[in-house]
């Protein structure tokens, strides 16, 4: 037989297209470190100069009022207990509406005009900026009410209620519809049949989304720059004169040219850092936990 | 196996059987037989049963009497409204939009489509065993409880009471009482299956509807279902939908035969071709098209 | 069990009022985007009165003067949206095709994470970290406000990305790689082209999302009401001029102000509607549905 092929070389080559594809990699890793570099320089800073003041004077950071401007000395308390209250209230307001507003999607609205309707306008909702939504509550609750945490706590709540629908309504289409065919055959109705059965399995990744929203509302600043005011001292009420959260405390610091009130920023910058972490990374476990288990 | 060592290769000889198969086996029905079949009470009157998804008549022009503790089978090939029709008997084709009847389904003298009727009430009497089994993921003791508790159930004895009679009336009890506390997802399908049944009798409906209960399964748990069957149409009325003409010749006491057929638009729409006594029908049916199916020459 | 025949049923109440309570709690969302949008629009009025369209386009901007024309905001919401595209795309981008075509499986995992802590930062603490650590060096500026903004939009734009590239089909890699391509190759012929929709998509949703960013643009945006097209240069934006300005706002000057919401608002709406249509479409064609 002739011979067809020269001896056959497979190394491999070092040509243009080589180069260019060595090339291309290296680009791409740059961009995954030109991600990396802003987040660690940030998170270092977050770390080092919040934890300085954190844990200098712990606990005094997270118990004492906020001292003036120009003060030296720690103290966030006020900011802390602010957050949360507000935040919670935020999340007793809008999670038990966006669950429900999800099961009248898929457990009674499917696909009906309004049903569909209801989806987009909430996909719309998702995209409105925060600080519209504060101007909002501005407008229909604090001009009547006066400033207030719980007006901060509508605007957040109104930040949150899309995003909960959103999330609780993929979890529901998640559960099998042979149990929901079960429980009817048995002459159960829609009711309890959405409470006993359909909530209950859907339950771990409704309660994960709606951490996930607690902390971004967590993190927000524009909603409550309207609607609650600011203080220095601790308020327990609501419902009752100004209030103050850690993100709208951070904006304020952020603006001084003092010192001091930069340092205490900081601080306040890691309690907030601190406290949607743990709400993302508690999310995280509980989603993990639940697909273990099936 | 002995070889022969005259004949180590098997020489080809013409069959002697005839060129179909054979029917499945029936046994021979006494006439005193049939005739307690026939004259058992009525549970359901069917007539005229037209049933509609939307502007599309899948179903069309079903007429039966299903008649108290009795084993009825429906069978027929793919797609021709067995299915469609037993959900008919418990209204849970409600579930699916745009469905709606014609007809009547008559449950003891009361349509069950009438103004005044509850679908909840009527599936509170009307039980029903689904293709692949469906535990709740709760444990095995909760998923027997939940339909009582439905009911009003409270006490805690009462319940007990109820869960045990259940799984003992599904053959289930020996083997899972001493866990009644654990998941019911952890065990097998055919145990899965049971418990569906043990869950649907727990409210003591008098009709127990199952559709297609043991295509999910392996051959060992479903003849333990066939046997069930048996000992449960002594206390409850079954209707079952099957693919397995053996398994509908094995065990019910009337077959109804469906097919589906195209009218003169050319669209598909389910029939009933022959309903009689199980023995009847597979071994002297009325119809060609009931004698074609259960020869295997086609569906 | 015999029971009297009577299949009337009870208990109808409960099952009608919780139906009720959920057809309710999906009406809120109509009723909120309804209420933002005529309530707003109310109490912009003023102004609009007061300025006619000029609200819309002229320069000037002076409280002591009750002239309020927000073009400058809205060229500076424009601008540092456009500028912090330009910078987050090609990095969210290269991100995600490292994560889907060159990162090894125990690398896939971590990187993924990277990039949700960086969606979990509050915008608060980036615009703290900007003006105390960056804006030193490089002074309050377009540029600088647009660099913080990129830093916020890259989570959505890289995990929508990787949602798209993700849908190649397998086959039409093998292709390339059976054609003898390199792996940079391969994804320029079969990954680029197919996502391409969708990763427009993506940026369109980066972008209305940078458009509706407050608070890290009002801290290092530099609060100067001017239009130039030096990036170097301070200007504002119309989020950051709302939250600079509201706590001394006199009420002409709040409904001003709220005038810019609802400009805001609109803008962002549309963009967002734009950009979900595109990236429906784009998974659908994908999807073969």
């Amino acid at each position: 037989m002739q011979q067809l092929v020269s001896a056959l070389d497979l190394r491999p080559r070092r040509t243009w297209r080589t180069t260019k594809n060595t090339i291309m990699t290296v680009l791409l890793g740059a961009a995954v470190v030109a991600v990396a570099i802003p987040l660690v320089l940030v998170m270092v800073s977050v770390f080092a100069k919040g934890g300085s003041i954190l844990f200098k004077s712990f606990p005094d950071f997270l118990t004492k009022d906020i001292p003036p401007t120009r003060a030296a000395g720690p103290g966030m308390g006020p900011a802390i207990v602010g957050t949360l209250m507000i935040t919670g209230m935020a999340t007793l307001i809008a999670v038990p509406l966006g669950v429900m507003g999800a099961i009248y999607l898929h457990e009674y609205g499917g696909q009906s005009k309004f049903a569909q309707l209801v989806r987009f306008l909430a996909m719309v909702m998702t995209g409105v900026p925060s600080i519209v939504m504060g101007l909002f509550i501005y407008v229909v609750w604090t001009l009547n009410f006066k400033l207030q945490g719980f007006g901060g706590a509508l605007a957040l709540a109104c930040l949150m209620l899309p995003i909960v629908i959103n999330a609780s309504e993929q979890m529901l289409k998640l559960v099998p519809n042979g149990l929901r065919e079960a429980s009817y055959a048995l002459g159960a109705t829609k009711a309890r049949t959405v409470l006993t059965i359909v909530l209950p399995a859907a339950s771990s990744g409704i309660v994960s989304g709606s951490l996930l929203a607690v902390a971004r509302a967590a993190g927000e600043t524009a909603p409550l720059l309207f609607t609650i005011g600011a203080t220095r001292v601790l308020n327990t009420s609501l419902f009752h004169g100004d209030d103050t959260a850690l993100s709208a405390r951070i904006f304020e610091n952020a603006k001084e040219a003092v010192a001091n009130a930069q340092e205490r920023g900081w601080g306040a910058a890691l309690a907030l850092v601190l406290l949607t972490f743990t709400l993302t990374v508690v999310a995280r476990v509980i989603t993990a936990f639940a697909t273990r288990r099936k | 196996m002995v070889v022969d060592s005259a004949k180590p290769f098997p020489t080809s000889e013409p069959p002697a059987t005839p060129t179909r198969t054979a029917k499945p086996n029936v046994p021979e029905m006494r006439p005193s037989m049939l005739e307690a079949l026939m004259t058992a009470p009525t549970v359901y009157e069917i007539s005229n049963l037209d049933v509609f998804y939307g502007a599309y008549k899948a179903v069309r022009g079903v007429n039966m009497t299903i008649r108290k503790n009795q084993i009825t089978a429906f069978i027929g090939p793919s797609g021709c409204g067995k299915t469609t029709v037993l959900r008919c008997l418990n209204r849970m084709n409600d579930l699916i939009a745009g469905a709606r009847i014609e007809g009547k389904v008559v449950y003891h003298g009361v349509d069950l489509y009438g103004p005044d009727v509850s679908a909840t009430e009527v599936r509170r009497r009307i039980g029903m065993v689904f293709q692949k089994p469906n535990p709740f993921p709760k444990s095995i003791y909760d998923n027997i409880a939940y339909g009582p508790r439905i009911n009003g159930v409270r006490d805690r004895k009462k319940l007990d009471e109820i869960v045990e009679k259940s799984l003992r009336g599904a053959a289930l009890w020996d083997e899972v009482k001493d866990r009644l506390k654990s998941s019911a997802l952890g065990m097998s399908g055919g145990q899965q299956q049971r418990l569906c049944i043990a869950r649907t009798i727990a409210v003591e409906p008098e009709v127990v509807l199952m559709d297609e209960p043991c295509s999910a399964l392996d051959p060992i748990a479903t003849a333990r279902i066939e046997e069930l069957m048996r000992e449960l149409k002594q206390k409850y009325t079954i209707v079952i939908v099957t693919h397995n003409m053996q398994q509908a010749a094995r065990t019910s006491d009337c077959t109804a035969f469906y097919t589906a057929e195209l009218d003169k638009t050319g669209q598909r729409f389910g029939q009933l071709v022959e309903y009689d006594v199980t023995a009847k029908i597979f071994s002297n049916p009325s119809d060609t098209r009931t004698e074609n199916y259960i020869t295997g020459r086609f569906g | 069990m015999s029971r009297p025949l009577d299949l009337r049923g009870k208990g109808q109440l409960a099952d009608k009022t919780f139906g009720a309570l959920a057809i309710g709690a999906a009406a809120l969302v109509l009723l909120i985007l309804g209420m933002i949008a005529i309530t707003m629009t109310n109490r912009a009025l003023p102004v609009l009165r007061h300025m006619g369209l000029d609200f819309f386009t002229s320069s000037v901007w002076s409280e002591h003067d009750n002239q309020f024309g927000a073009l400058p905001f809205i060229w500076g919401t424009i601008y540092t949206s456009v500028i912090a595209v330009v910078l987050a795309v090609p990095v969210s981008l290269g991100v995600a095709l490292f994560i889907t075509q060159i990162a090894p499986p125990w690398l896939k995992r971590p990187l993924v994470y990277l990039i949700d802590l960086l969606a979990v930062v509050p915008s608060v603490v980036f615009g703290l970290w900007g003006v105390l650590m960056l804006a030193p060096h490089l002074n309050r500026s377009f540029l600088t406000a647009g660099i913080i903004l990129a830093i916020m939009i890259v989570p959505i734009i890289t995990s929508l990305a990787r949602e798209v590239i993700e849908t190649t089909a397998q086959a039409d890699k093998e292709a390339a790689y059976a054609l003898g391509a390199t792996r940079w190759e391969m994804i320029n012929a079969a990954v680029i082209p197919h996502a391409k929709g969708g990763l427009v998509g993506a940026v369109m949703l980066g972008l209305g999302r940078a458009m509706g960013e407050t608070i890290a643009a009002a801290l290092v945006i530099g609060s100067s009401a001017q239009i130039v097209l030096s990036p170097f240069k301070s200007g504002d934006s119309m989020p950051a001029v709302i939250a600079n300005q509201w706590g001394e706002a006199s009420d002409l000057q709040k409904s001003a102000l709220i005038g810019l919401a609802v400009t805001l608002f609109v803008m962002t709406i549309i963009v967002n509607l734009i950009a979900s249509r595109i990236v429906q479409r784009s998974m659908r064609k994908s999807r073969g549905t």
